[in-house]
């Protein structure tokens, strides 16, 4: 028998992990000096409480989304990718060169244009770790990392020599043409009260189109079938003839293209140019996200609400309360890995004897 | 030696349970000084969890130890060393890449600084090696010598540690014959010399050859302990088997028909290229059953993972029904041998058979994924089949409980093995491979599974049985190959052979050589 | 490019390795137990703002460093309790250390001295001087070994020194010592070492707060002695470049010292020419920035010489029979 009940595994933990990670923020913002509970109420107020803030909070959570599948499927097959940071980039990279080289008619047209092209980059910028991976046994977390610094620093060198503006001094491409630009919460629907210069756009629908495509892959495909025996046991894999190479530069190839795909949400939505760092730290965010929402879109999408709560929180809490600084979202982020991701025996291990103990008791 | 001086090891009624498997009954034993005693037993027998109590890894839940007439309680390895108690590990415990001596010194070191140690092991590994011909240089690299320089460096440590007291588990499984003959003269050197050895091992001819004494283990039990010279291959291997009551199948004679199998020359290399399948060529006609006999580790996995498309040939050909498959290469798979009509029950159901986080609906389709009758179109598999699909087969199979959703490692043994059964016997193939069919499954499941089994042949299949259990081999095989060290030792037929027989084969003994 | 110039980039090499070398060998105490460690960069974060925070409230830069060091050694325990005591993933720990890191210097910068994340200034007696060696001053006129010998070899501050000695120091822990000798034992088969009586867990919690250690002397250095003062994001990906020098060097000191003296040259080049031509082409300084971390991505790929981590590198270790 299971060692406890699904519901446990699935939402009693990661809540208490939260819980955690939340207790010791609040010590940090105690310590500070302010009230932990007059931070969260004023976080909650300012990412929930008005449009506008729902505007941001949607925003960032399609940043999150996309980088969260990205990183859950990858689990899926095992396999930890740490580049999301990168190949988003690499994704801007493919939105701009999308936008800028080709006059397009409509924005439902540049939006499929840019789908493509910003999930071909980052695919791409995937393929290289997982064909050592797979291919050479090369570590595919250190390669990741690599990647991230070596797409940051190619990012920099093509925005300063090649797409900057002649005459500005501004490392970033010119902006997009009206063309490309993408219709936001306001456009589409005025009767909601967005204003028309919230950040939330059309996207957030392609990144719900991505969270049922990435559900219907790992759980209806033959491919995600695939993917999760391979991931859960390769001597198994072998046995049934799946092929461990293929798997890994599949599933690779998907989550740099899931990551890839953020950038039509903060390149072509938001910014509507490409500028020195699209991605904003959200590749890693992506990792927290996967990790609370145990690789599940479902799971993936409240943890990315809940991140995109925490970072437009953060931002009014900056301003409402400037002892605490935005940074604190960091300390947030990091005790929700550290706690969701590394310590989960921690708490794992007395709940499981807690199940094992009321069980023998009835 | 007489009678009033201490054993050198004496067990007391020890006993350990895994949950509810009693891995120890009981347990009592006698070693004098001076002298190799074996033990025997299969796979399973106990052997191990015996040693590994006597050697402080785990806790006997009940029994005492004394070593040398004193009781000695061993919690830990490092009070098993302190008692002059060395283990010779099957899986070496060795550094690969230190030096012989730096392994020596490991956890024996004299002080901070390295140095002087060294000097010193040098010196006592010089001595060690003159006085039992224990040779090896002491800085040469472990991955760079041979498997029996390994195990000679695994001694060595122990000696070093001034262990009197010296347990081999399957200390030859890994060697080359003439491995082996050099490492019993080093065993009766150290016997000579005072050292007291404990040989487990499931060769007989290896405790005919060394020891003085041998124990006889069985499901937990130690069934008998005798002098060697009072005994003989044919008694060990019926004391090691044992009179189990035959569970008998309702079987008709076999009626072959045509060749379904025929494997010519199969050769066959582990990871570490060393030579598992020397060899084999066998065949099986349409409508019987081959059992393979043969100890744990003798090649039988490898044959049926080459002949599952698991790991590649080194060389040889196979066919099914008249065609050539491939035997390296991406149409060397589980997928192109499924679609040939060749199912396969592998012998770990656990790591191979089955995905244990998988829902049983989900493990039904492992390795049938691609079925056409489990797609909704080309993109989608069609769920809702495959868990028809699995409620009809677990019904047939009286799989308990017959809940789909349930995950694979929440059924019992049994039911997951009727789980990975249904699933290959229901596709109906030309040839079964089954490797184990009944490892750790309950009697009545046993017997279900065998009846399949049985069935299938009668439907005019071929069936590879590879099987530990000598019992399981005889009455379910139309004919049995005895595998030994990668080579077929000898076919028999189940009326014209006896356990003794097979066991000797089993053990590499030939008619000519026993 | 002239002498002087010449002098002048490798004096800046030196200054810029420094850092590096002490995270990189940091590092190596850690992996060589068996321990991964991406959380290098968090630990040397913290421990340039702790020393940059102490240094500055007291005044003394030496407490300064015990503050950083003290930092460092605690994300370090941190490290160690989720991946050896609750056999955490390494990876994810690290990941979460290093984000740690560097929400933490700020929120706490912030609070302490509201100055955007940085902290004030450091005078002189906050801050590592530099330290001129016997002669220096009298041999400077000696043609090209005078330079070489004042501009190079003197004037640095102790630290750079002392990593330079931790080096050999290593080098003899490692490979002359028992201890050493358990340590590399421990990250390759950490059976053979709990066979043979000796506790993994203490070995690999020694090895991990070894490399507390030397990041916070890492940090130290940044924020106390190569400049006056803490900045968020100081470490800058200091300890990702580690982490490849520690690669390139296969896990070996010497190497490591070469690795980290290279890393520091294709750092200091990239600062003092924006432009390199080289055969005829100019050569982006993108692309020197970007070079430790090319050259690792080939070494890992097995192309030039196969990079073996320690084997039992990343393992949680679970005792069986």
């Amino acid at each position: 028998m299971d060692k406890m009940p699904k519901w446990a595994d699935i939402a009693l933990i990661p809540f208490i992990n939260l819980l955690l990670a939340l207790v010791v923020s609040g010590l940090v913002v105690l310590y500070i000096g302010e009230s932990p509970l007059e931070a969260m109420a004023i976080m909650v107020r300012g990412a929930v409480g008005t449009a506008y803030g729902w505007g941001y909070t949607l925003y960032y959570a399609t940043n999150f989304i996309f980088t969260g599948l990205a990183v859950a499927v990858a689990f899926h097959a095992r396999m930890f990718n740490i580049g999301g940071e990168g190949q988003a980039a690499l994704g801007g990279l493919g939105v701009a060169v999308v936008c800028l080289s080709i006059p397009w008619p409509h924005w439902s047209l540049a939006l499929l244009g840019a789908i493509a092209g910003s999930a071909a980059f980052g695919a791409a910028w995937a393929a290289i770790p997982a064909y050592l991976q797979a291919k050479r046994g090369s570590h595919i977390v250190i390669t990741t990392i690599m990647f991230n610094f070596i797409a940051s620093a190619l990012l920099v060198y093509l925005l300063v020599n090649v797409f900057r503006v002649p005459g500005s001094m501004a490392p970033e491409t010119a902006r997009f043409a009206e063309g490309t630009h993408l219709p936001n919460a306001y456009d589409i629907a005025p009767w909601l009260g967005f204003s028309r210069s919230t950040p939330l756009n059309v996207s957030f629908l392609v990144a719900i189109v991505a969270c049922v495509g990435v559900w219907a892959l790992i759980w209806r495909t033959r491919l995600g079938y695939e993917i999760r025996a391979y991931g859960h046991s390769q001597t198994g894999a072998v046995y049934a003839g799946i092929n461990p190479v293929r798997i890994i530069m599949i599933s690779m190839l998907i989550s740099g293209g899931l990551s890839g795909l953020m950038a039509i949400n903060s390149v072509m939505g938001e910014a509507e140019r490409l500028v020195i760092d699209p991605v904003q730290g959200a590749g890693f965010v992506g990792i927290a996200v996967a990790l609370m929402g145990r690789s599940h879109p479902v799971g993936v999408f409240l943890a990315a609400l809940l991140f995109g709560m925490l970072y437009q929180g953060g931002a009014e809490l900056e301003f409402e309360m400037p002892s605490v600084s935005r940074e604190m979202l960091l300390v947030i982020q990091a005790l929700v890995i550290l706690f969701t991701g590394a310590l989960d025996n921690m708490v794992r291990t007395p709940v499981e004897r807690l199940f094992l103990a009321m069980r023998k008791g009835s | 030696m007489t009678d009033t001086e201490p054993y050198a090891i004496e067990l007391k009624g020890i006993s350990k349970a895994f949950g509810p498997v009693q891995a120890n009954k009981d347990i009592s034993l006698h070693v004098r000084k001076g002298t190799i005693h074996g033990i025997v037993g299969e796979n399973g027998a106990g052997k191990s969890t015996l040693m590994s109590i006597l050697y402080g890894f785990y806790k006997a839940d009940a029994g005492e130890i004394l070593i040398n007439g004193q009781p000695t309680p061993i919690p830990d390895s490092q009070a098993a060393i302190r008692a002059g108690i060395g283990m010779v590990h099957q899986h070496f415990k060795l550094v690969e890449n230190f030096t012989v001596v730096e392994n020596v010194i490991l956890g024996a070191e004299d002080g901070a600084m390295l140095q002087p140690s060294i000097t010193k092991a040098r010196r006592i590994l010089k001595e060690l090696s003159d006085e039992y011909e224990l040779h090896v240089d002491p800085d040469s690299v472990i991955e760079e010598i041979s498997v029996g320089h390994q195990q000679r460096v695994e001694i060595l440590k122990q000696l070093y540690r001034h262990a009197d007291i010296l347990i081999l588990d399957e200390p030859t499984g890994v060697l080359t014959p003439a491995e082996a003959d050099h490492l019993f003269r080093i065993l009766n050197g150290l016997k000579e010399q005072g050292k007291t050895i404990i040989l487990i091992t499931h060769k007989l001819r290896e405790i005919m050859e060394v020891t003085d004494s041998v124990s006889v283990m069985r499901r937990g039990e130690m069934t008998a302990t005798v002098q060697t010279a009072d005994t003989s291959p044919e008694e060990l291997a019926e004391l090691m088997v044992g009179r189990k009551v035959l569970l008998r199948v309702d079987k008709a004679p076999a009626n072959p028909g045509e060749v379904v199998l025929d494997v010519k020359d199969l050769r066959a290399n582990d990871d570490q290229k060393v030579e598992r399948l020397k060899g084999i060529s066998l065949q099986i006609r349409a409508g019987e059953i081959l059992g393979i006999a043969g100890v744990a580790g003798n090649g039988q996995s490898e044959l049926l993972e080459v002949l599952g498309g698991m790991i590649p040939a080194a060389g040889g050909a196979i066919t099914v029904n008249g065609d050539r498959i491939d035997l390296t290469g991406s149409h060397s798979d589980g997928q192109s041998r499924r679609a040939r009509g060749i199912a396969h029950v592998p012998e770990d159901r656990q790591r191979e058979g089955l995905i244990m986080p998988f829902m049983a609906w989900e493990n039904m389709g492992f390795g049938y994924h691609h079925d056409p009758k489990y797609q909704k179109n080309r993109l989608f598999m069609d769920n809702a089949a495959l868990k028809k699909d699995t409620a009809e087969k677990m019904e047939r199979f009286d799989v308990r409980p017959p809940n789909p959703f349930l995950e694979a490692k929440n059924f019992s043994g049994g039911n997951q093995q009727k789980i990975v059964v249904a699933r290959e016997i229901e596709r109906n193939p030309d040839l079964l491979l089954i490797g184990q069919p009944t490892r750790g499954v309950d009697i009545g499941a046993i017997e279900f599974i065998h009846k399949q089994i049985i069935a299938l042949r009668d439907q005019g299949k071929a069936i590879l049985l590879v099987s530990v259990e000598l019992d399981e081999i005889m009455s379910l095989s139309d004919r049995i190959a005895v595998m030994f060290d990668g080579q077929i030792m000898g076919e028999k037929l189940p009326s014209e052979t006896n356990e003794g027989e097979l066991g000797l084969l089993m053990a590499g003994v030939t008619k000519g050589a026993a | 490019m002239d002498f002087a110039t010449l002098i002048q980039l490798l004096d800046s090499s030196i200054r810029l390795a420094t850092p590096l070398l002490l995270a990189c060998l940091a590092g190596l105490y850690s992996e060589r137990a068996g321990i991964f460690d991406i959380g290098l960069e968090g630990k040397i974060l913290i421990s340039a703002f702790f020393s940059a925070s102490v240094a500055f409230t007291t005044g003394n830069v030496w407490l300064g460093l015990l503050a950083g060091v003290a930092s460092s050694m605690v994300f370090a325990l941190l490290h160690g309790v989720a991946s050896i005591t609750f056999r955490g993933n390494q990876l994810i720990s690290g990941v979460a250390i290093n984000f740690l890191a560097a929400g933490m210097t700020v929120v706490v910068s912030d609070s302490w001295f509201s100055l955007g994340g940085r902290t004030p200034q450091l005078e002189t007696s906050g801050r590592f001087q530099n330290i001129t060696l016997p002669f220096a001053e009298q041999l400077q006129g000696v043609p090209i070994l005078g330079p070489i010998y004042h501009d190079l070899i003197s004037g640095h501050s102790i630290l750079v020194y002392a990593a330079f000695l931790i080096v050999p120091l290593t080098w003899w822990l490692l490979y002359r010592t028992r201890f050493g000798l358990r340590l590399r034992a421990v990250g390759e088969n950490p059976a053979a070492v709990d066979t043979a009586g000796i506790s993994v867990v203490r070995m690999r919690f020694t090895a991990v707060l070894i490399c507390g250690v030397l990041c916070g002397i890492a940090g130290a250095y940044l924020s106390t002695s190569l400049s006056a003062g803490f900045v968020r994001e100081m470490s800058a990906g200091r300890g990702f470049i580690a982490l490849a020098a520690l690669i390139f060097a296969k896990w070996r000191p010497w190497y490591a010292l070469m690795a980290c003296l290279l890393f520091g040259l294709l750092d200091a080049t990239g600062s003092l020419f924006q432009n390199i031509r080289l055969l005829g082409v100019s050569v982006p300084v993108q692309f020197m920035q970007a070079l430790p971390y090319i050259l690792t991505v080939v070494i890992l790929a097995g192309f030039v010489g196969k990079a073996i981590p320690p084997r039992a590198g990343g393992e949680p270790y679970v005792k069986e029979r």
